[in-house]
């Protein structure tokens, strides 16, 4: 569904990106994972298109899109959910999920979307008419899920999604990841908890300093030694 | 609650002059009233987008001249010797005249800046009204310069099949200010409760969640930019019609002052905010005047405005809704930023 061959990115003379290739078959749930500042970020934000790729191909459903506008991947059907739940703070939460479906002109499914995500998160229900800045930091979280499928995305992609939670909020929140994945949709998950993250993939990369240097089944990387060392304490 | 208090400002002078005929008042309101049209269209940029305006009293300023030119008709010769003559036209045609060329200029405006927004707009826009006012005062042929453009037809409005009026009297141009006002207001409102006002708000609130969204951030910014610039036009032009006399200095920095205090503070971001500073900033030199110089007046203007910023930091409009429902501490501050509780180890 995505391929990206030899991706190459960069912010002024810093190269974030160094020759990324990966792969995201339909229905799969696929990880990146790595040390912070590796390029995980950095590739979700050029495959939306937030960052002009240098060099590389980033090919979905056959498209290409790399460079291409945000907009334009978003309507090609690429959610990306970014790091931090920061939303549209002063904005109500029904009026943050609107921005999720900002690009859709189907009134009447939208509508069915917003249902949807109600019925998925009822605290968002509960709490729609009030500033998204005054949830708490797990109820952002369902927020910026939520305005992530309101655009009815066949690939979503979530940067960090468990940062900053309570450990129980984390473990819900990949669970509604991975029952994203079992409605249908493909997940790409960048997560710094390597552990959870690989528990959770169907397969997954590892990313240092801007190249793949391991990928595979999330339970072959468990295993890995290298992976081990770095990323699970041993 | 606030959103009851443009209706009621606007039945409140609308049943005025059933029972005050004191023209300076009535002056005074209907020139407070022009100055809030201005206000209203600043809010639109900077409460909704966050992008301040500091030129803005270029575009009311070019509404004028163009409201009046149209007016009065104007004979200029251009380079290479071509002249443009143009016989005076209909002053409404003056009007819709106003807001085309402003809408014009803010979209030029807003073309050039909004690529880099933030402070190069606020540059651009300061540099574009003294350009302007630049223009105003050496392009003798055609503004009179200095001398200012004199004579200025009254606005008349012709009704189908009730004929057409000048408006001559006080009274008459309170009512189009107000009706004026009203449109500009729901022009406004209207925009920003839709799907393009969602648009602005998420580029002010988060611009790079926005565009990851799909917002367009130039595209929305430079369509805000027009249609703020427009409905300055418009006040413009009821500015031109009304004093019947235009010169350079409606192109002053203290103009756009005026109007980005009215805006800051009725509450930026808010429909009624413009409406509530205007209210105030219009009627205070009126409940001044039996008591102190117009010099003295300047003083209390000031004391008035850091009361108002210092009491209520954004503005009366969201402090009266805060008092009203009662929940006046979680509206007076600000929603908590996201911080992660945890900073999780990576």
């Amino acid at each position: 569904m995505l391929e990206i061959r030899d991706l190459e990115c960069g912010y002024g003379p810093v190269a974030a990106l160094k020759g990324v290739s990966l792969g995201v078959g339909e229905g799969e749930l696929v990880a990146l994972i790595g040390a912070n500042g590796a390029g995980k970020s950095t590739t979700l934000r050029a495959i939306s298109g937030l960052v002009k790729p240098r060099a590389g191909s980033i090919k979905f459903r056959g498209e290409e899109i790399a460079g291409a506008d945000p907009a334009h991947v978003l309507a090609a059907g690429v959610a990306h959910c970014p790091e931090g739940r920061r939303g549209f703070p002063y904005m109500s939460v029904a009026d943050n999920l609107a921005m999720g479906a900002y690009l859709r002109r189907d009134p009447i499914k939208v509508r069915e979307d917003f249902d949807r995500v109600y019925s998925d998160f009822p605290r968002l229900a509960e709490r729609r008419a009030q500033p998204a800045g005054t949830l708490s930091g797990g109820e952002q979280q369902m927020l910026a899920i939520g305005r992530a499928l309101m655009s009815r995305p066949k690939l979503v992609m979530f940067d960090e999604p468990s940062l900053g939670l309570a450990p129980t909020i984390v473990e819900q929140t990949l669970g509604i990841i991975r029952s994203i994945r079992d409605d249908g949709a493909t997940v790409l998950l960048v997560e710094q908890n390597a552990f959870a993250a690989l528990e959770l993939c169907d397969h997954a990369y590892l990313i240092e300093t801007g190249r793949v240097v391991r990928k595979g089944a999330g339970k072959e990387l468990i295993a890995d030694p290298l992976v081990r060392a770095a990323y699970l304490g041993g | 609650m606030t959103r009851f208090v443009p209706p009621l400002v606007l039945v409140a002078l609308a049943l005025l002059p059933l029972g005050l005929k004191d023209p300076y008042i009535l002056n005074a309101l209907i020139a407070g009233g022009i100055f809030t049209i201005g206000a209203i269209s600043l809010n639109l940029l900077l409460g909704y987008t966050g992008q301040l305006s500091l030129g803005h009293i270029a575009f009311f300023g070019i509404g004028a001249y163009a409201s009046a030119l149209t007016a009065l008709g104007f004979d200029v010769g251009l380079f290479g010797g071509v002249r443009i003559v143009h016989e005076g036209w209909h002053p409404f045609i003056g009007f819709l005249m106003a807001i085309l060329v402003s809408g014009l200029c803010g979209y030029v405006v807003g073309r050039l800046s909004f690529r880099v927004r933030g402070a190069y707009f606020v540059i651009v826009t300061i540099c574009f009204a003294e350009v302007v006012r630049l223009v105003a005062l050496n392009w003798v042929e055609l503004t009179q310069g200095p001398l200012a453009l004199t004579s200025i037809p009254q606005m008349k409005l012709g009704f189908p099949g009730l004929g057409e009026t000048t408006l001559r009297t006080k009274t008459q141009n309170l009512y189009l200010m107000l009706g004026v006002a009203t449109l500009a207001y729901l022009v406004v409102a209207r925009l920003v409760h839709s799907r393009f006002g969602r648009a602005m708000r998420g580029l002010k609130e988060n611009e790079q969640l926005a565009m990851s969204v799909g917002v367009n951030a130039t595209k929305t910014l430079t369509v805000a930019a027009t249609i703020s610039a427009a409905i300055a036009g418009a006040a413009g032009s009821l500015y031109a019609h009304y004093f019947r006399i235009i010169d350079p200095d409606v192109f002053l920095f203290s103009y756009t002052v005026t109007m980005v205090i009215m805006v800051v503070s009725g509450g930026k971001g808010t429909l009624a905010g413009p409406v509530i500073g205007g209210l105030i900033f219009g009627t205070l030199p009126v409940a001044l005047r039996p008591y102190m110089a117009p010099e003295a007046q300047w003083i209390v203007y000031g004391a008035v405005l850091i009361l108002i910023l210092f009491l209520m930091p954004r503005g009366v409009a969201p402090w009266l809704d805060g008092l009203l429902s009662g929940r006046r501490k979680a509206a007076s501050e600000k929603p908590p930023a996201a911080q992660p509780q945890l900073e999780g180890g990576a």
